[in-house]
Order: C-alpha cells, then sequence, then structure tokens
C-alpha cells in the first residue's frame, strides 16, 4: 500500500478512535460540562472562522519559541555534554532551574513585558530551552569515545567532529524531546493565555467557559488538538528527512 | 620509520587522580617505513593505548613516539586507524563513509569521488555506494573501514582487533584482502590481534606484549610471510608455535610476581 495512503487511513483511525472515547465519556458522564462530539463538531465549524485569528496567534507564541528555545538550548546542551569542565559547573545551576516549573516567573513576566504576547513567548521559551538542554546534553554524552577517536585519527578538526559526529549523532534525540517539549509548550500557552491577556486559543476556551458555553469552549479544545497535531507532522516530516539512515537496516 | 621510544602511560583512575594505572611500562619498538608488524598480547597489556599513541590521538606520559625524524603531537591525514567497532558514521551512506577522510584534508570533489569509488572497487564494495552501514554484514562493514584507508593513500595503517567480530570463514577471507592490498599499497602496518593465526598471517615480525603493565616480552621474526598459501606451511606452524610460548611464558611469569607479591 501507498505510505501517503496509509498515514491517511492512520489518521482516520486515530480521529474515530478519539470520538468515539468522547461520545462514551460523555453518554456516561451525562453532564452538560462535557458535551458530545454531535453538539461540539457543528459548533466547531461555526466558530472555525472566529477561531482563525486566535489560532493564528498561539500557533506563532509555540511555534516562535520552539525555534527559539531550540536555537538556544541546542548547542549549549550539546557543549555541556562534550565538555566535562564547563559542565561540572553549570549542572548544579541546571539542577536547581530545572525541576522548577517556569510558569511561576509569569508574574515577573507580566510586570516586565505586559499582557500582550512577549511574557507568554518567552516562558514558553524558557520551558522548551531547558527541556532541551537536558536532553541534549546527555544525548551528547552518549556517544561512544571510540567513533569520535576513528574520525579524529584521520586528522579531523574540532569542528569537522561537531558536523560529522555530534550533531548528526544526537539528531534522533533533538526530535525527541522536541515532542515532549510540544506538548509541554501547548500547557504552559494554555496557561499563560489563560491567565493574562484577550488573545490566543487559551483565551478563547476560558472566555467559553466564563460565559458556560460549553460547546464553543470545546470547539477551542478541538483547535488546540490541532495545532499540536500540525506540529508534530511538521516535525515527523523534519525527521524523515534528516534520519533517513535509522530506517536502514530495518526489514519492517 | 615509527619509533616508540621508553613510553611510558599511567591512566588515572579516580577523578582526583590519585591512583594511577599503568598501561605501558617503558616500551621501544621501531617499525620500518613499509613494514607490517603484529601485535599481540593478552586483555589489557595496553596495546590499545600503543595504537592510539601511534594515532596521535593521545600522549605519553613519558617516551616519545616519532615518525620519519619528528614527534607526533596530533592526529595526521596520512594515517588511518581501523576498529572493531564504531569505525564507521551509521548516519553515512557506504560512500560518504568512505569519502568521510578526504573530506576532511579538504581534497577537491572531483578526485575525492574518482578516489572513493576506487577504493570501494578494491575492497569489493562497488554498487553499495548508496547502502548504510546498518544494512552491511561485518565483513563489509570492516571492507568500508578499510576502503576509508585507502582512498586517503595513508602511509601508515593501525587495526586494533578489526577482524574480532567476524566469523571465522569471512575473517580468513578479509585477512587474505589485508595481504594483498598491503602487498600493493606498501604502506606500513600495525595490526593489534587476539589472533596467534591472524598475527603470523599478517606480520612479517609479532611483538609478544606481557600482561599489564605492557612492555614487549619478545619480536618473532617472519620473513615468510607474504603468500596465502603460508597458512598450511610448516613453517607456519612453527611460528604460531613459537609465538604461544612466548605468550604462555609471559602470563606465567606475571601470574609468579603477583603470587610474590601478596606474600610479601
Amino acid at each position: 500500500m501507498n505510505n501517503a495512503i496509509k498515514q491517511v487511513l492512520c489518521y482516520v483511525f486515530g480521529i474515530v478512535f478519539v470520538l468515539a472515547a468522547w461520545e462514551f465519556g460523555s453518554l456516561a458522564l451525562n453532564t452538560p460540562a462535557f458535551p458530545t462530539p454531535q453538539e461540539t463538531v457543528p459548533v466547531f465549524c461555526r466558530y472555525a472562522e472566529a477561531l482563525v485569528p486566535d489560532f493564528c496567534i498561539s500557533l506563532h507564541r509555540v511555534g516562535f519559541s520552539l525555534v527559539v528555545g531550540t536555537a538556544l538550548g541546542l548547542p549549549l546542551g550539546l557543549f555541556l555534554g562534550r565538555s566535562r569542565k564547563v559542565d561540572a559547573l553549570f549542572a548544579p545551576v541546571l539542577y536547581i532551574l530545572y525541576p522548577l516549573p517556569k510558569i511561576v516567573i509569569l508574574p515577573i513576566l507580566l510586570v516586565l513585558f505586559g499582557l500582550g504576547g512577549t511574557p507568554k513567548i518567552v516562558l514558553i521559551t524558557l520551558t522548551i530551552f531547558f527541556q532541551v538542554v537536558m536532553v541534549m546534553r546527555d544525548a551528547a554524552k552518549a556517544i561512544p569515545e571510540p567513533m569520535i577517536e576513528s574520525v579524529r585519527s584521520l586528522g579531523a578538526s574540532k569542528l569537522d567532529v561537531w558536523r560529522h559526529v555530534i550533531l548528526p549523532a544526537t539528531l534522533p534525540e533533538l526530535f525527541t524531546t522536541l515532542r515532549v517539549s510540544t506538548a509541554i509548550a501547548i500547557a504552559v500557552l494554555f496557561f499563560s493565555e489563560s491567565i493574562a491577556g484577550s488573545t490566543g486559543v487559551g483565551y478563547f476556551i476560558m472566555n467559553s467557559w466564563a460565559m458556560v458555553n460549553y460547546p464553543r469552549m470545546f470547539a477551542g479544545i478541538i483547535a488546540l488538538a490541532i495545532l499540536g497535531v500540525l506540529i508534530y507532522l511538521f516535525f515527523d516530516l523534519c525527521e524523515r528527512r534528516l534520519t533517513r539512515w535509522r530506517r536502514a537496516g530495518q526489514r519492517w | 620509520m615509527l619509533v616508540f621510544d621508553k613510553l611510558v602511560v599511567d591512566y588515572r583512575t579516580d577523578s582526583a587522580g590519585q591512583t594511577t594505572m599503568r598501561a605501558l611500562d617503558g616500551l621501544s619498538l621501531e617499525l620500518a617505513t613499509g613494514e607490517a608488524v603484529s601485535i599481540i598480547g593478552p586483555s589489557g597489556c595496553g596495546k590499545s593505548t600503543l595504537l592510539r599513541l601511534a594515532a596521535g590521538l593521545m600522549q605519553p606520559s613519558s617516551g616519545t613516539v616519532s615518525l620519519d625524524g619528528a614527534e607526533l603531537k596530533s592526529p595526521r591525514s596520512d594515517t588511518a586507524l581501523i576498529l572493531q567497532d564504531y569505525g564507521l558514521l551509521p548516519w553515512k551512506s557506504v560512500f560518504a563513509n568512505a569519502e568521510l577522510g578526504l573530506k576532511i584534508a579538504h581534497v577537491v570533489a572531483p578526485e575525492r569521488k574518482a578516489r572513493t569509488l576506487e577504493a570501494l572497487k578494491k575492497v569489493g564494495l562497488a554498487g553499495f555506494e548508496k547502502r548504510y552501514p546498518a544494512e552491511l554484514s561485518g565483513g563489509m562493514q570492516q571492507r568500508l573501514a578499510l576502503a576509508r584507508a585507502l582512498a586517503m593513500d595513508v602511509n601508515l595503517l593501525l587495526m586494533d582487533e578489526p577482524l574480532s567480530a567476524l566469523d571465522a570463514l569471512m575473517r580468513e577471507e578479509l585477512q587474505d584482502t589485508l595481504l594483498d592490498l598491503w602487498k600493493s599499497s606498501k604502506h606500513s602496518q600495525i595490526l593489534v590481534t587476539h589472533s596467534i593465526e591472524e598475527a603470523v598471517f599478517l606480520g612479517q615480525r609479532i611483538v609478544v606484549m606481557s600482561p599489564r603493565p605492557g612492555r614487549v616480552l619478545g619480536i618473532v621474526d617472519n620473513p615468510e610471510m607474504g603468500a596465502r598459501t603460508y597458512r598450511s606451511d610448516d613453517v607456519f606452524f612453527e611460528r604460531c608455535k613459537k609465538v604461544r610460548s612466548l605468550l604462555d611464558a609471559g602470563v606465567a611469569q606475571a601470574t609468579e610476581q603477583e603470587k610474590g607479591a601478596t606474600h610479601e
């Protein structure tokens, strides 16, 4: 079977599965706070157009934060992983700051940057940055030393080693951490948008809740799910292009 | 000419550097240009350390490594090191792996391509250029590592148990390949191995090392090597016996010393 068709069918299965579970849960709970898909999907279609600006704002916030967080976290994480001395110095700093939920500094960011997009972007960027630093640091440490030595023995410079070994060796871990980070990023997005400001899907959801318009609220939730799926699809596309070698030698 | 002069290597065994482990203990050895030498010894005798020194990947605690009169301070593009594992980069195609040394040496693209294809042909991997290492058998992977060295036209080939992961038949086949390549390209060669037969088949001299800390126990001259048929020659068996007796004597001596140390 064609791969593209197969993937579309898998998504159809995914949607049907989620809708069925939703329907079942809704019927079982029987509360206006949890409307069935039949009630919600038409509402979603009705609000789809109204949701577009908020959706774009939220997508921009998460997307921009992912790019900046990765651009800062990836080189730092790899560098820490490859330099024992610097790592010894900075590991405690990371261990103190990493487990701290970055959401706690939202009030400070609101004071500094106001109620617009900036505090949200800074908050999501920080979350992703720490996630990427921690995972890439371990990924860089896990590269087998003989692999680096065999390349160094060819007369490779430090730059050559980074280009031919360290970056490609840790790329699969980058995609794993980006997938995990995205889920956290969307959670932070929702939280920050619902606390402050009047834009984004998070605000749309909380606003609907305040109006006790549950179908409208679920329309927002669907939009948030679509946001996540779009980002994941993008990662899958990049990963398939950049790490083709990982599927080599697999017979299935 | 490659000269190891009174090499001592101590490894730190804790992060504070308080306790050290001596890997090499005053080892001296000379390798003539174009010579093929096999090094054999028990596990942990410092064979791999010796190769890393020869590759310029590390510096001795004392003593010197010099190549044609100049002290070796860093890796050079005329040396290739082939390891048992991890020598290949799994994310690079067969072609890109074979080409890597030339790329690092900034050889221009057309020449790089020609030399890489030529080297792949020599080791019997023509037609596999677009595959990835994971799609190759163990023997083919080591052929690929060899192709990388050949493409660079190295004058010093260092091999750290390159064939020990292969089955017996594949092993002999690759030993033949190694012999042919050494005879045709005339590079100097150091082969570290656990196999007595392999050491005798591929070395003009066989250096037998002592258990840790590594010293040279004895050197067996083996000028008759060089033909594929050598394996069934009487001289071959003679040499294997001689290497074995040296190895056994070394292990016995070390055990004796250990006993003496515990009695004190």
